[in-house]
């Protein structure tokens, strides 16, 4: 058993169920007992979809199980058709159906209906959403996609690709997928199927049309894109391109796949990422400390955007789905830094805790416990809110998606003149920087780390809220106090007149100072000599 | 002592002859399972933890039941059940000991867990109530053990507060006989409208008052035969049953939203405590007028318009009996997940005649007839209301009347608003 208060995560046929609700003409019958139709507010809720997902339950009970819950789902299977009349069917099980063994598939198909029926199999209690996702989609075009249609003959005609993985409930893919198509459509490049988003059962039958796949979501579509390379023989473009060198590189790979010349595209004078970052304004940027955590896809292109593209330092890399653990550990790799695979969002806190960020890249969860900490953070993953589907156009990928994620994660930040002025006036009673930026409107929550603060209410709570922590290995790592150090009330004032969102950074760095050179007391000199010598 | 003789029962001979046609469906039933009570239980009982014994859909449930993740770190968890369990490579009671262990060590301020049963720990029979029994043994003094069924299998929504309260009924200290007849009134209530509730009490002259659940399990009031009960909520049929069993009486009354359900359910007390006529109404009258004039506000919205419930908290018949006598409106359908004919029975002969009752769902059914009926609004949760709003429909999201404060006389205004701003938005909107 595995202890958990929230999860990265749904259940498997939550990921069966975000293909589903893609795609147009699909309807799937979930062997599933009363309670797990919560899974449709996922979809009109969060993301307001005005249909419901195209999910029949069967909702057994207690007093079904021994008697006849395979005839409960068979007649739902019968009715689901006869009423919403799809063009293919998915048949499955939720996690409680899956230990009654009723064999969806085969009771599916005894039935003979008029239409494909694709059976599920997935297992509830080893994997998680985005693997049934991704199993989902496989599944669906392994049985749907004819093996027989293969692209017209060139012969002066536009090349065409199939964009695979973008999904319900997916961070930002509506708003990817219309950025991409305008990418591939400068470059001469037409679309012969997204899928599953917006697709039919159809579209899946001539995916083999396209002279290659483009794999928007690797979480959701490569396992399909290597089947299709495998049995149709077409290639796939794997680079996602969520960033500027990213997006460049995606160009230059699909033309030389398509056989198009990229040099327009490259040129593309709304890529406005590069300037924004090089013009004197974004000098405060660097080397400001990131912590990373998400899908593995979205967090590695986050520390390469960081990292190459906003010169910032990464303190914390992280994914949490296992399906992506090498990937995630070779990107680690070029910044040095162990990283973080989990699911368990405790450990993730504590990371974030441990490693001090001046900024959080992360899911919803991480925005959570960023808030709580008062630690600046933007959402760059699912899992998702309400909040990450805006009603403007915001996409993550190509140039246009470039542009975006400057402004987004530059916007929760003090900004460069201000931090000069909040420490050079600290002792401005109308300036100081318990006030938080000033161009957004939230009060900012000092962070855990400097203990003996001037009281204030919001550091109150927020030690309350940590003290009611609860299940989980880790001890909410409390920032380590020097033990056996005394500070000098001058350096302790001196501690105060640095900006609250390094402070903590301070004092952690002059203890361990003062520790490595044996000094008991920390006096102003030994604070500026810890400066000195953790001196960028 | 109920001093109620048109109290009708199921199977009474007596009972009058308009006895109501009730619908019963079956199929697909687009609510939620009792879990989801954990959501409130956990905020109002400050020193008990929740630990459900399911997999990752529980888990899954919990965080998106609320429509929105809760900001602070909740006293519920999730024990989710991995192959390993399932095939037998680890004894789950083993697994149970080590998580509860664990959790008990982290958060010693835990005075009550509860074991919450799921539709996987019931269809693979892990035994609850036999590991809540060894860990209580194990724990006891200082955190009581308790379990209950959530289970999705056996609980729709609501019946996981019935469930959760009738495991706590045992642990009530009993009332002996000799005690001077004390009140109870049974249902988590938010901690405002039992204040509301406790002075209105106190002026009645009712000393003696109790509430279940307590604010905290450590100081549960006591049972017995001198127990008279007041249920604030619909649904708490075992609940009930637990109680009368350890020999405390029922108080038949209406539910108490709005001015006159409100009234007749402080009323019930008044009249078993032997409080005089006038008392009860001097007392009674000032929030009585304010709940009045506060859904007067709303009655010229409200007022004529039809509205379906689609089942979801048991709260479905007296709040479509409130609307239908103090706000005028005409309730087309009331769907409820499960009917209990007692305890409704008051509220079953005020509805007005000729409103379609339903039980259980065939969700596709149900929605075939509300696009026939076309309500000015339809009740419903929130994995129906965008797409009804799609198609035109106004709709009220049913789970914000369990998330909201919506009993006694100073709510009845805001209850009444609830179903009125759907509407109102609906006119306000030029685009």
């Amino acid at each position: 058993m595995q202890l958990a208060v929230w999860t990265y995560e749904g259940p498997p046929h939550v990921g069966a169920m975000r293909v589903a609700t893609a795609m147009n003409g699909v309807h799937y019958v979930l062997h599933a007992p009363q309670g797990d139709t919560y899974a449709d507010l996922l979809f009109t809720m969060i993301e307001r979809r005005g249909k419901r997902p195209p999910v029949s339950y069967t909702t057994f009970q207690a007093r079904d199980l021994g008697t006849d819950t395979a005839s409960i789902f068979q007649n739902a299977v019968r009715d689901a058709y006869e009423r919403f009349t799809p063009k293919a069917l998915l048949v499955g099980a939720s996690c409680t159906a899956e230990l009654i063994q009723d064999d969806p598939a085969g009771l599916a198909e005894a039935l003979n209906l008029p239409c494909p029926v694709v059976a599920l199999e997935l297992p509830s209690y080893q994997r998680k959403e985005n693997w049934g996702a991704a199993e989902t989609f496989y599944r669906i075009v392994r049985q749907l996609a004819d093996k027989d249609v293969k692209p017209a003959p060139r012969d002066g005609r536009r090349p065409s690709v199939n964009l695979l993985g973008p999904c319900a409930l997916g961070f930002r893919h509506r708003d990817d997928v219309a950025e991409v198509r305008r990418l591939l459509d400068s470059l001469g490049i037409d679309v012969n199927c997204v899928a599953p988003l917006d697709a039919a059962p159809d579209d899946i039958r001539t995916l083999g049309r396209a002279d290659f796949n483009i794999v928007l979501y690797p979480e959701i579509g490569s396992e399909a894109a290597r089947w299709l390379s495998q049995a149709l023989g077409q290639a796939s473009v794997c680079t996602v391109p969520i960033g500027v060198g990213a997006t460049q590189e995606f160009i230059e790979e699909v033309a030389a796949l398509a056989g198009v010349d990229p040099t327009s595209a490259l040129a593309d004078a709304n890529s406005r990422l590069p300037w924004w970052s090089r013009s004197v304004d974004s000098t405060y940027l660097t080397g400001k400390r990131v912590f990373i955590f998400g899908d593995a896809t979205h967090a590695i292109a986050a520390a390469r955007i960081a990292h190459d593209e906003l010169g910032f330092e990464i303190c914390g890399l992280g994914c949490y789905n296992r399906e992506f653990a090498r990937e995630m550990r070779t990107a680690a790799r070029m910044y040095n830094i162990e990283p973080l695979i989990t699911d368990d969002h405790l450990l993730v806190e504590d990371a974030i805790l441990g490693a001090a960020p001046e900024l959080v890249l992360g899911t919803q969860m991480e925005r959570h416990i960023a808030k709580r900490f008062g630690i600046p953070c933007a959402v760059i993953s699912s899992p998702v809110h309400v909040q990450d589907f805006p009603a403007r156009h915001s996409p993550q990928m190509g140039f246009e998606g470039a542009n975006v994620i400057f402004d987004t994660w530059i916007h929760p930040l003090v900004m460069g003149l201000e931090e000069h002025l909040l420490t050079m006036f600290r002792d401005d009673f109308e300036f100081s920087d318990s006030a938080g930026p000033s161009h957004l409107h939230a009060k900012a929550h000092p962070p855990a780390p400097d203990g003996n603060n001037q009281p204030r209410p919001q550091a109150e709570s927020h030690v309350e809220r940590t003290t009611e922590f609860s299940p989980g290995d880790v001890a909410l790592a409390a920032p380590q106090t020097g033990v056996g150090l005394a500070w000098s009330a001058e350096a302790e004032q001196e501690l105060r007149k640095i900006p609250f969102f390094v402070r903590g950074k301070a004092r952690r760095n002059t203890e361990a100072y003062a520790t490595a050179q044996g000094r008991t007391v920390i006096d102003l000199a030994t604070l500026y000599d810890a400066k000195a010598h953790y001196a960028r | 002592m109920i001093g109620d003789t048109t109290l009708i029962a199921p199977e009474s001979v007596c009972a009058p002859a308009r006895q109501p046609q009730i619908l019963r469906e079956r199929g697909q039933r687009e609510v939620f399972c009792g879990l989801t009570g954990i959501i409130w239980l956990h905020r109002k009982m400050q020193d008990a933890f929740f630990l459900v014994v399911g997999s990752r859909t529980c888990a899954h449930l919990l965080q998106s039941a609320a429509g929105v993740m809760i900001f602070a770190e909740p006293r519920f968890a999730t024990a989710i059940i991995e192959e390993r369990d399932l095939a037998g490579m680890a004894d789950c009671q083993d697994e149970l000991d080590r998580i509860v262990d664990r959790l008990l060590t982290r958060r010693p301020e835990i005075r009550t867990l509860f074991l919450v049963g799921s539709c996987p720990s019931e269809v693979i029979k892990l035994d609850l109530a036999k590991a809540a029994q060894r860990l209580d043994v194990k724990f006891s003094p200082s955190t009581r053990i308790l379990n209950y069924s959530g289970s999705g299998i056996e609980t729709t929504f609501t019946e996981g507060e019935d469930a959760c309260l009738t495991a706590i009924v045992p642990q009530m200290p009993a009332a002996a006989a000799t005690d001077a007849a004390n009140l109870l009134v049974v249902g988590a209530l938010p901690d405002i409208v039992e204040d509301q509730f406790g002075r209105l009490f106190a002026e009645l002259g009712i000393a003696n008052v109790g509430y279940l659940p307590a604010r905290r399990m450590s100081e549960l009031p006591p049972v017995g035969p001198s127990t008279r009960f007041l249920l604030a909520q619909p649904f708490l049929t075992e609940t009930a049953g637990a109680l009368q069993r350890r020999g405390a009486t029922r108080l038949d009354a209406l539910f108490p939203f709005g001015a006159d359900g409100t009234t007749d359910w402080l009323r019930a007390a008044a009249d078993a405590f032997g409080v005089d006529p006038q008392r009860f109404n001097r007392v009674v009258a000032p929030g009585r007028e304010r709940a009045k004039r506060a859904i007067a506000h709303c009655r010229e919205r409200l007022e004529g318009k039809t509205i379906t419930f689609m089942p979801d908290s048991q709260l479905e018949l007296p709040l479509a009996r409130f609307l239908a006598t103090e706000l005028g409106m005409i309730p087309v359908e009331v769907g409820t997940p499960y009917l209990n004919r007692e305890l409704n029975a008051r509220e079953l002969a005020l509805l007005p005649v000729g409103t379609r009752l339903s039980e259980g769902q065939d969700v596709d059914l149900q929605l075939d007839r509300v696009r026939l009926d076309r309500p000015d609004l339809t009740v419903c949760g929130l994995g129906l209301a965008n797409p009804l709003e799609a198609e035109g429909l106004s709709t009220k999201w049913a789970i914000e009347l369990v998330f909201s404060p919506i009993h006694g006389f100073e709510q009845a205004g805001d209850l009444a608003e609830l179903f009125a701003r759907p509407l109102r938005r609906r006119d306000v909107l030029r685009v």
